[in-house]
């Protein structure tokens, strides 16, 4: 072997300097990172105004995902609304209807809660068979953050509930400044119990794109309820069943009839890497097989690994204990020799739910579902460490 | 706990904000109109992405149709065929719609609409008339169509057993493959189709650089660029530029007005004449429908004046 000229030459930045402080006072990723970004699938919608892209979920690790490379979906552009400009209305059967602005907001008392978010779509392309190849596609409709903002239910109670009368039967609606609106009809139940009003994510002020100056955030339920630039919540005596509950986030099942508010989201899991985007480069030996896991019902409690196509599983290693309603990250560190492997993993979350294969969400759903796709994903990985996705029998 | 925060809401501002409309018509308001008037102002207004007969253009939603084929390999899931309260489409058009110019709507315009669409829904005749009076009268067809999320019962409770974790199955083959069906946007690909160019191009002498026709602002060229992703919806620019929902607009500066070879103006554009010059580009960018009442241009207009003179450079850049 000849002594590697990397550690016997002097480099140039061993000898030169390099950048002043300043040289980017926002600090944006070194330019050997910049494949690790956010895509878009031209074809699957009419236009980028109203669209979605995908978080590169298959270059990150741990949990927390940087706003800048979390998936956006917009329904009617990104909006830019200053702080200033910026209103949140409460009315409908509350004692006093009320204005805050933002300023208002911060004068209340703040929590910081990590959440992952997750698109109901996510997925969706996968109940015809293995369609988009890479990780990024298939399961990159979600992202997860620490939000800091005042609860829904503090927000409620500053305005009053006594006139709604019994809360059981009542519901919030929320819509957004822009122009879709988005609105979205909640149960009291769940807008009392765990929503927050977030102004910052990750400890910054929210991206553009994902809503600033405020959002809601409705905690292990679909994406689409967590309604950007909010601007009004109204206590109703039921739901709205506006567009985005009625035509859209319905699930047809296999006989035409479609189910409405499905709002959790269930466990799920996918191995990040290696997968089509992320193949095994560095040959033989030691391989970290590692992936995320998530359940709109509580904590994940174990997640599988198999690397046969589901003859044979290992439990994988958490890289810390789940928490509930966010993503957990898992490892499963083991040897690589060159064999083909069909790797898969499978989420269980504190509730005993195990998540399922394809074929059983097929039997209950058929496949227009569109929505709530959280079936078992498998990618092929070949002798060269190259990955595809596949359907297994 | 109350911590005097915020400020009471004045009616004029629920008012303004609280439009919303439910199944059971709360929230309309006073108005009429039939799907006759309607088919003009959804000409207008809506046919640009929905198409004349509300059928969908490219991959803008349909409207129309797929009566009984929700149980298909491929659903059609339309106003008719799927939803299931008249009251969401009222509610969409009269504050989302038109897509770009939401909220620009009459009351009356907004029932003549749904009108339309239910009319091209087979729903209603064409003299139905639609008004706060007569909405519960209409029948959705779908409206029976719904359950709420059984999931509890039809699927987590078969899903909670201990899994298999050996000898799980017998044999695994593969069903499906991606990369049969090659839907993936390229990438990899495309950087080793870049690798090899440039290696070409390393072994041919520099080009000459092309002389420039005009100066233009370069940094107010790539502000305008920023301002015309409003417009990419519909216009397109550059090498592959293709007509959409509206005319391609290379050569756009300086060419007559209504002139892209194959596009279907609005009467009041094509009959319009003149230039495409920085004094009409202004004044129709500033507001499309005052300079030309019935322009089937969707779009409100660009606020800033800095935007408008961006977006003149940017057009003058793609006009060379």
């Amino acid at each position: 072997a000849t002594p590697d000229p990397l550690i016997t030459e002097v480099q140039d930045w061993a000898s030169g300097l390099g950048d002043g402080v300043d040289a980017s006072p926002y600090g944006v990723p070194i330019q050997f990172e910049g494949d690790v970004i956010r895509r878009n699938v031209e074809w699957l919608t009419a236009d980028t105004i109203s669209s979605i892209n995908f978080t590169p979920i298959h270059a990150l690790d741990g949990t927390i995902t940087p706003q800048g490379c979390a998936f956006e979906r917009h329904h009617s552009g990104a909006i830019e609304l200053k702080k200033e400009d910026y209103r949140l209305m409460i009315n409908g059967l509350v004692d006093t209807p009320l204005v805050f602005s933002y300023e208002d907001l911060e004068r209340f008392p703040r929590q910081n809660h990590t959440y992952f978010l997750e698109c109901a779509a996510n997925t969706g392309m996968e109940w015809a068979g293995a369609q988009l190849n890479g990780a990024q596609f298939t399961h990159g409709m979600i992202h997860n953050m620490e939000y800091s903002g005042v609860t829904l239910r503090t927000l409620l109670e500053e305005a009053g509930l006594d006139a709604a009368g019994d809360l059981k039967d009542k519901w919030v609606y929320v819509e957004g400044a822009d122009a879709s609106s988005n609105g979205r009809s909640i149960p009291m139940e769940k807008a009392l119990d765990d929503c927050l009003i977030a102004f910052k994510a990750n400890g910054e002020a929210l991206r553009m794109e994902h809503g600033y100056p405020v959002r809601l955030v409705v905690p292990g339920w679909e994406g689409n309820m967590w309604v950007k630039w909010i601007r009004r919540i109204e206590v109703m005596d039921g739901p709205v069943e506006s567009r985005e509950e009625t035509s859209k986030y319905t699930d047809v099942l296999e006989d035409g009839t479609a189910r409405k508010w499905t709002w959790v989201m269930d466990a799920k899991s996918i191995v990040t890497s290696p997968s089509p985007q992320a193949p095994i480069k560095h040959g033989h030996g030691p391989l970290v097989i590692t992936g995320l896991a998530w359940s709109g019902h509580g904590k994940i409690t174990r997640v599988d690994v198999s690397k046969d196509g589901g003859k044979t599983w290992e439990t994988a290693r958490l890289g810390k204990e789940g928490e509930d309603k966010a993503l957990t990250r898992f490892y499963l560190d083991t040897e690589w020799n060159g064999e083909e492997m069909f790797l898969q993993s499978r989420a269980i979350d504190e509730t005993g739910y195990v998540q399922p294969t394809k074929t059983q969400l097929r039997e209950v759903r058929g496949l227009n579902s569109i929505y709530h796709n959280n079936c078992i994903q498998t990618w092929w990985v070949k002798a060269d460490g190259e990955a595809e996705n596949v359907e297994v029998s | 706990e109350k911590h005097g925060l915020g400020r009471t809401a004045m009616p004029e501002e629920i008012a303004a904000w609280d439009k919303d409309v439910s199944p059971d018509g709360t929230g309309l308001p006073v108005g009429s109109g039939n799907a006759l008037d309607g088919e003009e102002i959804f000409a207008d207004n809506c046919a640009i992405c929905h198409g004349d007969f509300a059928e969908g253009v490219d991959n803008w939603p349909k409207l129309a149709g797929g009566d009984g084929t929700l149980a298909d390999e491929d659903p059609l899931k339309t106003v008719g065929s799927y939803w299931p309260y008249l009251s969401t489409s009222f509610d969409y058009i009269n504050r989302s719609m038109p897509f770009g110019s939401a909220q620009t709507l009459e009351p009356d315009d907004v029932y003549a609409i749904v009108a339309y669409i239910l009319y091209s829904n087979d729903l209603v005749d064409e003299e139905f008339e639609l008004s706060n009076e007569t909405f519960l009268d209409v029948e959705m067809p779908n409206a029976g169509g719904f359950i709420t999320d059984d999931r509890a019962e039809t699927e987590y409770s078969q899903w909670r057993a201990e899994p298999c974790m050996e000898n799980c199955k017998e044999s695994v083959e593969i069903t499906m493959r991606a990369s049969v069906l090659d839907v993936t946007p390229e990438e990899e690909g495309a950087e080793a189709v870049v690798d090899d160019v440039v290696e070409e191009a390393a072994a041919e002498p520099a080009p000459e650089p092309e002389p420039v026709v005009a100066a233009l602002d370069a940094e107010l060229v790539a502000q305008g660029e920023k301002v015309f992703k409003k417009c990419k919806s519909c216009h397109q620019v550059g090498d592959n530029a293709k007509r959409k929902t509206g005319p391609v607009l290379n050569g756009v500066f300086g060419a007559d007005i209504a002139a892209s070879e194959g596009f279907k103006y609005s009467k009041v554009m094509a009959g319009y004449g003149g230039v495409w010059d920085e004094a009409t580009l202004t004044t129709f960018l500033t507001s499309p429908r005052k300079m030309m009442k019935g322009t089937k241009m969707s779009f409100a207009g660009l606020k800033k004046d800095e935007d408008i003179l961006a977006m003149i450079e940017y057009l003058k850049s793609v006009s060379q």
